[in-house]
């Protein structure tokens, strides 16, 4: 905020300039996404990018239409899947990154190399024993044995981001509190968290963008949508999107994925909005001296 | 209000290292204690000790008569004004100040603490600052803010952690006085470090000298002034600092660079003839000869030096005359000036005159002293020889008198306006 206020207007107007062809650049594949998902089938080919007749079948193709039972439970999956893990790596991370921040133990270091180390190993060579061992035990193709892996991938990722937040905000600020009357957890809850807030909705969104668009685990580990209640199916959307087909072999179904993949762009665009607010850094600003 | 008492208490580090070593003090009932010295001396690990974030390695805490070593901090009963004030920037002052007032559920209605945070604010004048964000207040005013949430709990006992170090030059000078006035009017036992030796004379009833983690001396400012017990207490107290002038010991007689005084009668059989000792005489006790009445001129000494470099201040002006320093104290000296955070560049004179002193730069000037008020130490242990343990009895004696009555005094007074 600082930083823009001293830019003059005639950078302003020319960095304005600059990032149109940027915004265009990556703004023109969502848009023919748009373009693809409006079309009717027989117009896919026609080389425009703007749909001449454009209508909303695809959309009620896949909510309500023929393959419904395809996209619907697997949005369902996703959402669920997506919001559980996210829910119990951004929890665990805080606590795990808190204490690596502020305590002093054994074996510190050897968690955070160990959450480095899972965080840059390869998914795709561990996926085959995973899918064995699933089947083995039961996991395969339901929603624990998705969100359990998914830890695997968001714990280490946040951990890191946590402690490095929670490291900057002054200790002192916690010995006030403790001096004021508060136990530890008081400490913890009223003081820390509060400050640590933008950190944690960073974190969050992080950890939720990572499992929503996870594709190898979702089409290696489930085979089903499922319907809903029972145990079995657990299949997400970008691996559901590759199992949609045409209503002939000879037709592609590019329009009803295309209306699949705009549908589940939705949420991460409204989550970005949501948050967007609350990613405020320099929350602490003006705690210390200053 | 209550008794802090430290018995023995000792800090060790994971390396053996005693931060604070086998440190006694007893703080009274309202008393304003001041812990003091240069850095790296032990003060604020002692004060952590006290309210609990430090570990107490060995030695006795009593609070109001009672151990408290194992206590967590929340189970003492202090309130603490942090260096960096420590306020929540995610609260308003309002909430900054009615924090510990929270904490305690269900203790306080909400028109309790309403009421509460508003006698707080009308004390510190924050009244039309409550629902600002820290972030957005001048350093004074989160001072106040700090101070306001330590009053507010009725703590037993006020610690300040170097409270005044992030404000500017005058605006400590106003804090300073408006500490000193809060504590009068509260009448709360009060302990503050500081490494400013100004804060420590101005604002202590008491104060504990420390240096390395031992306990120097604890004693009233005037005590520490007039009767230091070692040369690291006479050199850190008063500014500029005192004057420590090698001096050889002949024939009863002790021989200072630029004059020759007669060896006090109490110390006599301390030396032998040749032996050196170390002369301290604060700058504020040269008179320039001139200006001295006679009666007054032969009760001590007057003697002719060059003067270097003058400094005029009005009321009064500084004269720095250079000498050869023995090389034999020259090391000790210089050792003892680095602990006291000083970078001495030459050994040199200081002499506080009158502000008509008619001594100028460059020229040789006529001064007087009284060789009474001058303290010889031990070059090898920098003990104080010529301390009057009667004259510093007196002194405690009446600080204490003159301690009780201000509390009498404040006692009459309404604590809030």
């Amino acid at each position: 905020m600082i930083v823009a206020a001293q830019i003059s207007t005639r950078a302003k107007t020319w960095l304005g300039f600059v990032s149109i062809p940027i915004i265009l650049y990556t703004l023109l594949p969502i848009g023919w996404i748009l373009s693809l998902s409006l079309k009717p089938d027989a117009d896919l080919p026609d080389g425009n990018y703007f749909p001449v007749n454009a209508d909303f079948h695809n959309y009620k193709l896949i909510l309500w239409g023929s393959a419904h039972t395809l996209f619907d439970p697997a949005l369902f999956n996703s959402v669920g899947i997506c919001l559980i893990a996210t829910f119990v790596g951004v929890a665990l991370a805080t606590t795990c990154a808190y204490a690596i921040a502020r305590l002093d133990f054994v074996g510190k270091k050897l968690i955070l190399t160990s959450a480095l180390a899972v965080a840059v190993f390869p998914v795709v060579s561990i996926v085959t024993p995973l899918f064995n061992l699933w089947r083995t035990v039961g996991l395969y193709n339901t929603w624990p044995g998705l969100i359990i892996p998914y830890l695997s991938l968001t714990l280490p990722l946040a951990i890191w981001t946590l402690s490095a937040f929670f490291r900057q905000i002054p200790w002192e600020m916690e010995q006030a509190a403790q001096v004021d009357g508060a136990t530890s957890w008081q400490a913890f809850r009223k003081v820390v968290v509060p400050l640590a807030a933008p950190g944690v909705f960073t974190t969050a969104i992080i950890t939720f963008f990572t499992v929503w668009n996870d594709f190898v685990y979702s089409s290696s580990l489930t085979s089903t949508g499922g319907d809903y209640i029972s145990a079995h199916g657990a299949q997400t959307v970008p691996a559901a999107l590759a199992n949609f087909t045409g209503s002939s072999q000879f037709v592609q179904p590019t329009g009803a994925i295309s209306a699949a993949a705009v549908i589940v762009t939705i949420p991460v665009v409204l989550l970005v909005l949501i948050f967007q607010k609350r990613i405020v850094s320099g929350l602490t600003a003006g705690a210390v001296k200053g | 209000m209550a008794t802090i008492e430290l018995k023995h208490l000792v800090k060790k580090y994971g390396d053996g290292f005693p931060a604070v070593n086998d440190v006694s003090i007893s703080v009274a009932e309202g008393e304003f204690l001041i812990l003091v010295g240069p850095s790296g001396s032990g003060k604020s690990t002692l004060l952590r000790m006290i309210v609990g974030l430090e570990d107490i390695t060995s030695g006795d805490l009593l609070i109001g008569g009672e151990r408290v070593n194992e206590k967590a901090p929340r189970g003492r009963n202090l309130a603490m004004v942090f260096q960096n004030y420590a306020l929540y920037p995610h609260l308003t002052v309002f909430e900054n100040i009615a924090f510990p007032l929270r904490l305690a559920k269900n203790k306080h209605s909400e028109q309790d603490v309403k009421r509460m945070v508003d006698d707080v604010a009308d004390l510190l004048e924050l009244r039309e600052h409550l629902q600002r964000k820290p972030a957005n207040l001048s350093g004074g005013q989160r001072q106040r803010v700090a101070m306001g949430r330590a009053i507010i709990r009725q703590a037993d006992a006020f610690l300040f952690d170097e409270p005044l170090s992030n404000l500017d030059a005058k605006l400590r000078g106003q804090m300073r006085t408006e500490i000193a006035r809060l504590q009068r009017r509260l009448a709360i036992t009060t302990v503050y470090v500081t490494h400013d030796q100004t804060e420590a004379m101005t604002l202590g009833d008491r104060v504990a000298v420390l240096r390395k983690g031992a306990l120097q001396q604890v004693a009233s400012p005037r005590e520490l002034y007039e009767q230091p017990v070692n040369l690291f207490v006479a050199g850190f107290i008063g500014s500029p600092p005192m004057n420590f002038l090698p001096a050889t010991v002949a024939g009863g007689r002790l021989q200072l660079p630029f004059v020759e005084v007669a060896l006090p009668d109490s110390i006599k059989g301390h030396f032998k003839d040749g032996e050196l000792a170390i002369v301290g005489i604060r700058p504020e006790y040269f008179e320039d000869a001139g200006l001295v009445e006679p009666g007054k001129k032969a009760t001590g000494v007057t003697f002719a030096a060059p003067v270097d470099v003058t400094e005029w201040l009005g009321n009064e002006k500084y004269a720095y005359l250079p000498f050869e320093p023995h090389p034999d104290v020259q090391r000790s000296l210089e050792e003892l000036d680095r602990e006291l955070d000083g970078e001495a560049m030459r050994t040199q004179l200081v002499v506080n005159l009158d502000g008509a002193s008619k001594v100028r730069q460059g020229e040789t000037a006529e001064l007087w002293f009284s060789p009474e008020k001058m303290h010889v130490f031990d070059p090898k242990t920098g003990d104080n020889l010529t301390r009057d343990e009667t004259k510093a009895k007196e002194i405690a004696e009446e600080s204490e008198q003159e301690r009780l009555r201000q509390l009498e005094n404040s006692k009459g007074q309404p604590v809030a306006v």
